[in-house]
């Protein structure tokens, strides 16, 4: 028999987002449920046994392990319900605005959820080599830098022996170190930009403490080997094209992609939700409503985040505003958040008037320093000069309502040639 | 004059630390860091550099094969690796608390190995 159950909250995904989402509606006496495929409440931050997370959330250096510890706990004392275990397949809007979703687990079969507000928790998953179409052939040894994290970190299984890593994102620096803790080679990092796109500490004590070399503005042209991959052609980047000429061979028997990530959002599409293209995610307003009333989301499921600290408090303010949702409180206004030059995407997508917002973005310029600027309705409204500008690095701000003080577009913009 | 430059490993910011000093003997003098954990960072990195360690342990949890274990806080560089061959020949019995002591005081530093999650089955 198929069981049924009933909250007030449904938060699908226990990792940084879901937990914090869900400490914060059920800590204020909404019933909830958060839901997840994985046995162990934490998400990915469980097999992130390094140390970095948690400064700004717990103000206490904590590994992954610790924080999901600490976070689950919260949620679990302030009395949230756990699925785990759990894979949410289909959800959908009631005729009544309530929401029904549908759950597989191996212990109890198909249980179907009612809940009036859903928060959308559920992440990303990492780009691998068929996003890059790498050309080559198609041997064993080939992982995305997160399963082969995986692999080490909770399986206690070696990927293999010597390695090359593709790209400079955090997740494959950190694994550089990780690989080389556990006795493996690593032979080389390769990134096609200009500039690494993970931290500069992860660059210092990932890279640097281990003599591995970073090739920067080069790209894998080729994989080789038969069953096993046994080396990776790699070539300099001239224009943007890969210089066949310069090209060079490396040996090794394991290839990691750490090549971006991309929210995971296969359930908000069944729930019609309004994506953006920018952020993978979905297009929502000051309160991370999306535009289904009452469905919520926050953290990588709505943008790739740097630190997971923000993620969590992303996901606590889209509990909030779940929270006045259920209390009955009017929807926030929905004027439009747009981005110029220089800025790859905004969140929130949407403001409301005479609201303080906290406004995320992504650069697209590396830069010393430059000018943020807001624009509503074409006139100048906010700037400020900021400083070490990088794509790897989210910008945030926070605008006073004052200045929101009507509708219209708001425009934001980055500019590097500062007026006198 | 002697001039150094590091990339401060205390927090995300990654603060780009200059260090210098008159003489060969001479006391480090470090700018560039937004907080205190810069110049203490520097100092450590220039006489004794450590890092803190997190590595797996083998477990009889019939749930999970490795449990996430961590130093206390940061450990001389040179201690690392063994440390690393030692925690990889060990077996830990469950359960396990996170923050319970797995090994105290390595190689005399005061640091010691801590869990860094529970397992209860």
């Amino acid at each position: 028999m198929i069981q049924e159950e009933t909250y007030d909250v449904a938060v699908i995904g226990a990792g940084a987002a879901g937990l914090a989402a869900a400490a914060e509606t059920a800590g204020a006496g909404r019933s909830t449920v958060v839901i997840d495929r994985e046995e162990l409440p934490g998400g990915i931050l469980r097999q992130c046994i390094h140390n970095g997370f948690g400064i700004n959330y717990f103000k206490e250096e904590l590994t992954g392990p610790e924080y999901a510890t600490r976070i689950t706990r919260i949620a679990e004392e302030a009395g949230a319900v756990f699925a785990l275990g759990s894979a949410v397949t289909d959800v959908k809007r009631l005729p009544d605005n309530r929401f029904g979703l549908v759950a597989l687990s191996a212990e109890r079969g198909v249980v179907r959820y009612t809940a009036r507000a859903v928060i959308l928790a559920m992440g990303c998953r990492e780009r691998t080599r068929g996003n890059l179409a790498v050309p080559g052939t198609r041997p064993a040894g080939i992982y995305t830098a997160g399963s082969a994290q995986k692999l080490l970190n909770r399986d206690g299984a070696l990927p293999g022996t010597s390695a090359v890593i593709v790209g400079s994102g955090d997740i494959g620096l950190i694994m550089a170190r990780r690989l080389r803790w556990c006795g493996i080679e690593v032979k080389a990092v390769i990134e096609i930009m200009p500039q690494p796109s993970g931290l500069p500490r992860n660059i210092a004590q990932c890279l640097d403490d281990f003599g591995i070399p970073l090739y920067l503005e080069h790209a894998v042209t080729n994989i080789g080997g038969a069953k096993r991959v046994e080396y990776v052609d790699v070539a300099p980047l001239a224009d943007g094209i890969p210089d066949a000429s310069k090209t060079f061979r490396i040996q090794c028997d394991t290839l990691l992609f750490s090549v971006g990530l991309v929210p995971e959002n296969e359930l908000s599409r069944q729930l019609g939700v309004e994506l953006n293209p920018a952020t993978g995610g979905a297009r929502v307003d000051s309160g991370f409503q999306t535009s289904v009333p009452g469905v919520f989301a926050g953290g990588n499921v709505l943008h790739v985040h740097d630190l997971v600290d923000f993620v969590s408090e992303e996901a606590a303010l889209a509990a909030k505003a779940a929270l006045r949702y259920l209390d009955g409180a009017p929807p926030p206004e929905r004027n439009r958040v747009r981005v110029e030059a220089n800025l790859k995407y905004v969140v929130p997508g949407y403001f409301s008037r005479n609201l303080n917002t906290v406004f995320s973005f992504r650069p697209l310029i590396t830069a010393d320093a430059a000018q943020l600027t807001a624009r509503l309705d074409g006139e100048i409204v906010w700037k400020r000069r900021l400083r070490g500008i990088r794509p790897a690095e989210m910008i945030k701000v926070e605008l006073p309502g004052t200045l929101l003080n009507r509708s219209g577009d708001l425009v934001f913009s980055l500019e590097t040639e500062l007026e006198a | 004059m002697e001039e150094k430059h590091l990339i401060c490993i205390s927090c995300p910011t990654g603060c780009r630390l200059s260090a210098s000093r008159e003489t060969a003997d001479g006391e480090w003098k470090i700018t560039g860091n937004r907080c205190p954990r810069g110049v203490a960072y520097a100092q450590n990195e220039l006489h004794d550099p450590r890092r803190i360690v997190t590595a797996v342990v083998r477990c009889d949890s019939e749930l999970l094969p490795c449990l996430p274990v961590r130093t206390n806080a940061a450990l001389p560089k040179r201690f690392i690796a063994p440390l690393l061959n030692r925690l990889y020949q060990m077996e830990v019995k469950i359960p396990v608390k996170c923050g319970e002591l797995l090994l105290a005081d390595i190689e005399n530093t005061g640091v010691n190995v801590i869990f860094s999650c529970d397992c209860v089955k």
